[in-house]
């Protein structure tokens, strides 16, 4: 989790302006995250599971705990409901509007995946751990959008507001303030 | 503020602890409770299921001991510890989600004696083995891998000392083989070397020794880099890159990612074996790792003068300690552990087991007991002691011939141990001297 470089420069306010600067990818900051993750509301997760056992139904099913609306999309279960909210088959069948778009594919079908969170008007595109697309990343922060990628919402929340630390992990923060309950 | 950007002083202090947020507290209060009430059953559904984190019962998980957990993960810049009941615990419990019956572990022969004993005679009850091989020659580790080996094991810096691994070429040879590299970095402490920092994939450690410091409580940490990529190396390690029944088809490594090892450690490792450290034990740690760095910073300079000093002594045969230009380790110390080569030494006494044994019966600030690691100096002497049921053979090659005396070289004041230690080579010296004069008769 503790990269080597650091790149104080990463913590930037992500704005949705084609102007605001784009992350150090290899490093990003806490606060860069933070505020990344406390800018969305509305999630659309791209290759979500129905299997409670899987990866994305552990994000869907913490980042909802907190307070997250997440909108699951996957094909092949469209129509069904994955924890009480609909599946769609893609982003663009999403309704309504969605803040993140939050990536379990790989690297190369997040290129596409990314184009269509550009269009649908999303202010940040997260890519799991393990997923990275440099040449998306920039269309998305040239078209004004934040990046995060081979993170995952789910351990950097916990990590940034306490959890993770439960379970013996390293979370990187130091702070003498009392954490809110 | 990003913590990884903060001194190792600083983190000895602050890592993983913050004020409670219930009641503001500033030191870590000590949760001494078995259970943790649940919010409502989804709540604890989610716990259950590993999809949220939280407490549960404190043989899995507990509120003070993942303070110390976190301290120690961020000052050997690792992902996550778990913490154990003991130093032999981590070892056990780090070795777990690896092994199976069958399986081999390829061991340096340069341990702690209990680690060897451990090793050899327990570990057959689970039907793992472990071959030991010569650590000073780093290739000799890659002659003893097989097919079935799943992990290496040594000791950076070995107990009884004065021997230093070459670190960085065991971790090349472990990527190579497709194995992690474990390291006990109980004698050098994350003060004097970080292990992950040179390639080790886990390091384990006996807190009950310099982490702790005051020799007051027996306690282990099992502490991951997060970085070896199980899913791989699937067939090798099913426990963390299978799907595991008891978690209903969830794969360890997939989930959880990088922080798989550390997951599985507390929700099978210490769920099932049970060794987890008390939040006593884990409170009492805390206060010690506090003062790590200026803890370790006088034990090493402590110990360069007492054994420069005993070099010199006419009743001493030898001395192997690390940080002494002599040692042909010196040269590995500087690389790996440049503030210092430690505190626990051995040397030799001349006049062999009777002169041995005089000299640990005639100190007096010096306690003679089997530990290492307190601020008190601490003296043992390994043939009539812990190493009384070996061979004269295997005494020498465990490094505790009938001469050899062990010291742990506590933060007294530097004269007072140099004096003390010399009444006692003296009496000893005259002892010998007298006994030998009336053979002589
Ligand atoms: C290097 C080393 N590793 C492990 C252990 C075992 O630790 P514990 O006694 O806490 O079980 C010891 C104890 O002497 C040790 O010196």
């Amino acid at each position: 989790m503790a990269k080597k470089k650091a790149a104080l420069s990463s913590a930037v306010t992500p704005r949705p302006s084609p102007a605001s600067p784009s992350a150090n990818h290899d490093d990003y900051s806490d606060a860069f995250v933070k505020q990344a993750l406390a800018s969305v509301r509305v999630i659309a997760v791209v290759g979500a599971s129905a299997n409670w056992n899987r990866p994305s139904f552990f994000v869907i099913k913490y980042l909802q705990a907190k307070g997250y609306r997440m909108i699951p999309v996957n094909p092949k279960e469209a129509g069904s409901e994955i924890l009480g909210e609909k599946v769609y088959a893609s982003v663009s069948e999403i309704p309504h509007a969605v803040d993140m778009v939050d990536i379990f594919r790989n690297s190369q079908d997040a290129g596409p995946i990314t184009d269509e969170a550009i269009a649908k008007g999303a202010k940040l595109v997260w890519m799991q751990i393990g997923v990275r697309n440099d040449a998306a990343a920039e269309r998305a922060e040239a078209a004004g959008l934040t990046v995060v990628m081979n993170r995952c919402p789910k351990i950097e929340h916990s990590r940034l507001y306490g959890e993770l630390s439960w379970g013996g992990f390293n979370s990187g923060v130091i702070s003498s303030k009392r954490r809110k309950l | 503020m990003a913590e990884n950007k903060m001194g190792f002083e600083t983190r000895s202090i602050h890592a993983g602890a913050a004020p409670d947020p219930a009641t503001g507290a500033r030191s870590t209060p000590i949760y001494q409770t078995t259970s943790f009430v649940f919010d409502d059953a989804d709540h604890a559904a989610s716990l259950f299921n590993l999809q949220r984190p939280g407490f549960i019962y404190s043989r899995l998980a507990n509120p003070t001991v993942a303070v110390l957990e976190e301290r120690l993960a961020s000052l050997e810049n690792g992902i996550g510890a778990t913490a154990t009941s003991s130093g032999h615990a981590a070892q056990i419990v780090a070795l777990f989600p690896l092994m199976s019956p069958g399986m081999e572990v390829v061991v340096a022969n340069k341990l702690y004696g209990g680690s060897i004993n451990q090793m050899r005679h327990s570990y057959k009850k689970f039907g793992w083995n472990a071959n030991f091989v010569d650590p000073v020659k780093p290739e000799n580790f890659s002659k003893a891998i097989t097919d079935k080996t799943r992990a290496i094991f040594l000791e950076n810096l070995a107990n009884p000392g004065g021997i230093v691994v070459d670190l960085e070429a065991v971790a090349k040879i472990a990527k190579r083989a497709g194995v992690p590299l474990i390291v006990d970095n109980t004698m050098a402490t994350p003060y004097l070397c970080r292990p992950l920092d040179w390639g080790a994939d886990i390091v384990v450690h006996s807190t009950t020794k310099f982490i702790s410091g005051n020799g007051s409580s027996i306690g282990g940490a099992v502490i991951d880099s997060g970085k070896f990529d199980w899913l791989k190396y699937k067939s090798k390690y099913p426990s963390l890159a299978s799907p595991a029944p008891e978690y209903h088809g969830l794969t360890f490594a997939e989930t959880f990612g990088p922080l798989g090892y550390t997951v599985y450690g507390h929700a099978v490792g210490l769920r099932d074996l049970g060794p987890c450290q008390s939040p006593m034990n884990a409170w009492i740690t805390l206060q010690g790792v506090e003062t790590l760095a200026l803890r370790m910073e006088r034990h090493c300079s402590n110990s360069l003068r007492v054994a420069q000093w005993l070099e010199k002594h006419p009743a001493v045969a030898w001395v192997s300690y690390a940080g002494l230009a002599s040692s042909p380790f010196n040269k590995l110390m500087k690389k790996y552990m440049p503030k210092g080569g430690g505190a626990v030494f051995t040397f030799g006494v001349k006049g062999g087991y009777a002169a041995g044994v005089k000299v640990v019966e005639a100190v007096e600030l010096f306690s003679h007991l089997a530990n290492i690691g307190d601020t008190r100096s601490l003296i043992i002497h390994p043939a009539s002691t812990t190493h009384r049921q070996l061979t004269p053979e295997q005494l020498v090659a465990a490094g505790a011939g009938p001469d050899v005396i062990r010291l742990s070289i506590g933060i007294e004041s530097v004269e007072d141990i140099i004096g003390d230690l010399d009444q006692a080579l003296r009496k000893a010296a005259g002892a010998t001297k007298a006994k030998s004069k009336s053979k002589a008769k």
